[in-house]
């Protein structure tokens, strides 16, 4: 069971007029784990997901879900799926109530049981108190909530999350990843898309970065992090003239490309890359005291994770694509 | 210490978020219930149809409103110059005015279609494994419903300004019961342009240019004996001439055979050409 597949294409492809939004996806979906696919808008994550969940017709390619055919056998895949969207997919001029008695009648649910049902999982998702409003009252965080409720109303094989956090405060960020922590843990497959880095870093274990829609790297969050680096250093010298040998140093230090910023005192260079297995906090101390033995002046020093941008350049680098 | 305000953060940021093990119980060991049938699916998006309505009462105003200026717009404008009377023109323009003026409402199904499937909850309805026309066979049921309240406004105003059915009761039912087929048949016309068109106002036109020439040139207010010969030939095939003689008829408490046939005939045309139309673009879109 543990190698059997949630999902798997071959060549996909989806053309909107001249736009090759998706251009040939390979993909391969372990069951049971919640699998990441990190892009840029319209990088064709969403059209992606919208073939793997029946919505749209490949032009080209195959994909199967638990080894259905998503065109072929679309039915059996539905019953098997469900779909969270980028925007609310539920009702919003009806009550949170109606909108999930409505769909576990839908799905088959006797009257009292499709009650009982919208009953307990509003009350579990914190919306108990919104239950009688209108969804479009509600806030944004409430909204995803509700729409993840409605997508779990039978516990799915399978569970497309359409960015769910964009455009949400931390709080309801957190409340969002809770709820996909337990809904994997019960064995439920989750295909998330994100623009976050940090969001496929917190509930991923394996990424696909997509761009142009082709997909430009895959791996475990490790094999991926290793080929970009775990984390990026930015650092404010005091004297714009040392910037030149911190460069060098920096470079040595943390065997790494530096970049230059346009701000002249302002340097950037990845750590924790190229399969070394020392932490990136670890290199960084190091890089610094490097610096301070050369008696390189640094007044400002920050070490994150890189930008989304930063895996972009060191991935498209490396493959020679055009960012 | 150092935790405190970090376990504080924690805390705060799952107010109100889902408890893990009341989630982890309401996920496992559930049983997945059988498909609904065709039938099921169809009156649950109904119910939709309805709970929108109590939400947004406005959306009867076309059912309420329209149908009393119709009513008494035509009745006393025609009604001295074609009939002498108005008393005696609203016998015979009572069942064709009610005829043309739920034909008319039909053409809002399709701007519905048109704004209801732009929004993300069409996407979800499309994940669904369900009978496919369900969503689009709900909508029409709830605007039957619609057609329903229209047709039970517009005999009360008729009654009122003197119309007087020899039908009686089972007439009057009759006729309005052939009315409402005939719509719920004649609005997948409507459901094909709402996903056909890009957007609400193009719905809006297409539907009047197919929705005016239709209803007017009919027998709804004069009888078409009076009109040039070409357009007798349009005017006696026309679907809704076929209706309204038939519904007048049976208001009137007779038994228009052909002309039911004919409504019914042209009824089960509309549901095959454009419930297959509709359906197709619904798969595809």
């Amino acid at each position: 069971m543990s190698t059997e597949l949630a999902i798997e294409t071959t060549g996909l492809v989806k053309v909107f007029g001249d736009n090759r939004a998706v251009d040939g996806v390979d993909l391969a979906v372990p069951a049971g784990t919640v699998y990441g696919v990190l892009g840029p808008n319209g990088a064709g994550k969403t059209t992606t997901v919208r073939m793997l969940a029946t919505l749209l017709r490949p032009d080209a390619g195959r994909a199967l879900v638990f080894g259905h055919d998503v065109v072929k056998d679309a039915d059996t895949v539905r019953g098997r799926v469900s779909l969270t969207g980028q925007y609310a997919s539920v009702d919003e001029d009806l009550t949170g109530t109606e909108n999930l008695v409505l769909l576990a009648r839908l799905l088959g649910h006797s009257r009292p049981a499709a009650r009982a049902r919208a009953a307990q999982l509003l009350e579990a998702f914190g919306l108990g108190e919104a239950a009688g409003r209108q969804v479009k009252d509600y806030s944004g965080g409430m909204r995803r909530r509700i729409d993840i409720a409605a997508s779990i109303l039978n516990t799915p094989d399978l569970l497309f999350l359409d960015e769910p956090t964009t455009g949400l405060d931390p709080r309801s960020r957190n409340q969002v990843w809770d709820i996909v922590r337990a809904v994997v843990a019960q064995g439920t497959t989750v295909m998330l898309t994100t623009q976050y880095l940090d969001e496929a870093d917190h509930l991923a274990s394996r990424i696909a970065v997509i761009d142009h829609g082709k997909v430009i790297a895959e791996g475990t969050k490790g094999e991926l992090k290793a080929s970009v680096g775990a984390g990026s250093v930015h650092l404010r010298l005091r004297d714009p003239a040392q910037r030149p040998e911190a460069e060098r140093v920096l470079a040595h230090a943390l065997d790494a490309t530096v970049q230059l910023d346009p701000d002249p005192v302002a340097l950037t260079a990845t750590v924790g890359g190229h399969g070394t297995d020392r932490g990136a906090a670890e290199q960084a101390a190091r890089a610094l005291s490097e610096l301070a033995r050369c008696g390189i002046h640094v007044d400002n020093f920050s070490l994150g994770q890189p930008s989304l941008d930063e895996v972009f350049l060191a991935l498209t680098d490396k493959k020679g694509v055009a960012a | 210490m150092s935790t405190v305000p970090t376990t504080a953060e924690r805390g705060d940021a799952e107010l109100g978020a889902p408890d893990a093990g009341t989630l982890a119980s309401l996920l496992v060991g559930q049983e997945r219930p059988h498909r609904p049938s065709a039938l099921s699916a169809s009156l649950t998006f109904g119910w939709r149809a309805m709970l929108k309505i109590k939400h947004v009462p406005e959306q009867l105003f076309d059912v309420t409103v329209f149908p009393v200026m119709m009513v008494l717009m035509f009745t006393y404008l025609f009604g001295g110059a074609l009939a002498g009377s108005t008393e005696g023109y609203i016998q015979f323009l009572l069942p064709g005015i009610l005829v043309m003026s739920v034909v008319m409402i039909t053409m809002y199904t399709g701007v519905a279609v048109n704004t209801d499937i732009a929004k993300g909850v069409f996407d979800r309805f499309r994940t669904l494994p369900i009978w496919r026309p369900a969503p689009m066979v709900g909508y029409l049921l709830g605007d039957v419903v619609r057609y329903l309240l229209a047709s039970a406004v517009m005999l009360v105003v008729g009654i009122v300004i003197g119309y007087r059915p020899d039908g009686g009761l089972p007439g009057v039912l009759a006729g309005v019961a052939l009315l409402l087929v005939f719509s719920f048949a004649f609005s997948w016309i409507w459901t094909m342009f709402g996903l056909m068109l890009r957007t609400e106002k193009s719905v809006m036109g297409v539907s009047m240019m197919v929705i005016f020439p239709l209803t007017f040139l009919s027998n709804v207010f004069v009888d078409p004996s009076t009109m040039p010969g070409w357009l007798q030939v349009f005017v006696n095939n026309s679907p809704v001439t076929h209706l309204a003689a038939a519904v007048r008829e049976l208001m009137a408490g007779n038994w228009p055979a052909t002309d039911i046939a004919w409504s019914l005939g042209w009824s089960a045309l509309f549901v095959l050409v454009f419930g297959a139309v509709t359906m197709r673009l619904y798969n595809r879109k």
